[in-house]
């Protein structure tokens, strides 16, 4: 940690100022904070949040911080007895993965690092990276079904089959848009297993697709957790084992959640046929 | 093989757009899915198991997504995500399932058993390259 700062220090020449003329430190570990709290809700691994928010701080002169990052949470301290104390914690529930403004936040460490971005026009930028629109409705609905038919053709299934998944991850994603935040997350997952399942089964039965299974495997792909997957993986690689057991935790989760969902109506429809 | 390439493609813009990927970066993740997609398919037709086969388009996926990331000067979780979701065993997981709700528990054992294994090929792959040195990381 000691050899980033100095580096920082000789690429930048704001350090040939008196300490004095630094940014309030509190400020600083606000901003570095807000911008970690930007990385962390929106699928960030925890390294990444934590580099992120040590080089804002040491850009702007703060030396004395600690920061204690979960997938869920964060807590900073910073200060020494000879300075004002600031600390804070925030909690940071998870939210849908919206890497755009992972992107805007790095984006926007590399310019301060750079010595591009005074402190206020940082807070402003992050303020607006958090108000960054995201995709409408209508386009992830069209994502999520052609995601499902190319994936039933990945795995095996023929045009009929890729037609009747696209059309099942349409629906599915109407579902998933409808019940994003009034659900608990295993619910939604639940539900929406057999939901799709439900839908293939219905289209098989009206002879529209031919191999039942690829059409169920290709529409549940939207639900598959990957981000918290890969996130889960490189936390533990990084040896922050705690964020990165939770993360495989709620992949587990999630995928019982759709296998239960998808079972209990492959069970009742296998009566029926 | 061109159909399953253009649908890896697909596929893995379909996820580019579900978790916000600025639009720029679509054809980038793309590629990095569809590569990925061939290494899999090629090595498992020669004959070389699922594991080796994941585990070197996982590996592959990596490079790539960090070949990308220093390119466009992006994090690597852009592409890596993306570009990892077709090889993810999401279709071992159904089966499994689905020999489940059939009553076959034996197929069901050896299909979960696969996914299982494809998956901490995955994490293999994963753990190999970023064992890298992380030059030019930021």
């Amino acid at each position: 940690m000691e050899e980033k700062r100095r580096k920082t220090e000789i690429s930048d020449e704001r350090l040939t100022l008196d300490p004095g003329e630094f940014p309030d430190a509190g400020l600083v570990l606000d901003t570095a904070m807000e911008a970690g709290h930007i990385l962390l809700e929106n699928g960030a691994e925890i390294s990444r949040v934590e580099d992120t928010m040590r080089r804002i701080s040491a850009y702007y002169g703060v030396r004395e911080e600690e920061f204690f990052i979960l997938s869920n949470g964060i807590f900073t301290t910073g200060g020494s007895s000879s300075d004002r104390r600031f600390a804070k914690v925030e909690h940071i529930p998870v939210q849908g993965t919206r890497l755009d403004k992972v992107v805007a936040v790095n984006q926007l460490s590399r310019e301060i690092c750079a010595g591009d971005c005074s402190l206020e026009s940082a807070r402003r930028r992050l303020a607006e990276i958090r108000k960054l629109p995201g995709k409408k409705p209508l386009t992830r609905i069209a994502a999520s079904g052609l995601g499902s038919a190319s994936f039933c053709c990945l795995f095996g299934g023929d045009l009929t089959d890729c037609a009747a998944s696209l059309i099942a991850g349409l629906i599915l994603y109407v579902f998933i848009v409808l019940a994003e935040h009034r659900l608990s997350k295993l619910l939604l997952n639940l539900l929406g297993g057999a939901l799709v399942t439900f839908l293939c089964v219905v289209f098989h039965h009206l002879g529209f697709g031919h191999d039942i299974s690829y059409m169920i495997i290709g529409s549940i792909i939207p639900l598959v957790p990957g981000v918290s997957f890969v996130n889960g993986i490189r936390d533990i690689t990084d040896g922050d084992y705690l964020s990165g057991a939770v993360r495989i935790l709620d992949v587990t989760l999630v995928l019982m959640g759709i296998a239960i969902g998808v079972s209990a109506v492959l069970t009742y429809a296998n009566v029926l046929l | 093989m061109i159909i399953q390439a253009a649908a890896a493609f697909l596929g893995t813009v379909a996820f580019a757009v579900l978790f916000g990927v600025p639009r720029q970066y679509y054809g980038l993740c793309g590629i990095t899915g569809c590569l990925g997609w061939i290494t899999y398919l090629v090595l498992g037709n020669l004959g070389c198991g699922i594991v080796p086969a994941a585990l070197f388009a996982t590996i592959l996926v990596n490079l790539l997504s960090r070949y990308f990331a220093v390119q466009a000067r992006c994090p690597v979780t852009v592409f890596l995500i993306c570009g990892i979701f077709p090889l993810v065993p999401g279709s071992g997981i159904y089966w499994t399932v689905y020999y489940v709700v059939m009553e076959q528990y034996s197929d069901a054992l050896a299909s979960g058993t696969a996914a299982l294994k494809a998956a901490i090929a995955i994490v293999l792959g994963i753990v190999v390259v970023s064992e890298l040195p992380k030059r030019a990381k930021h």
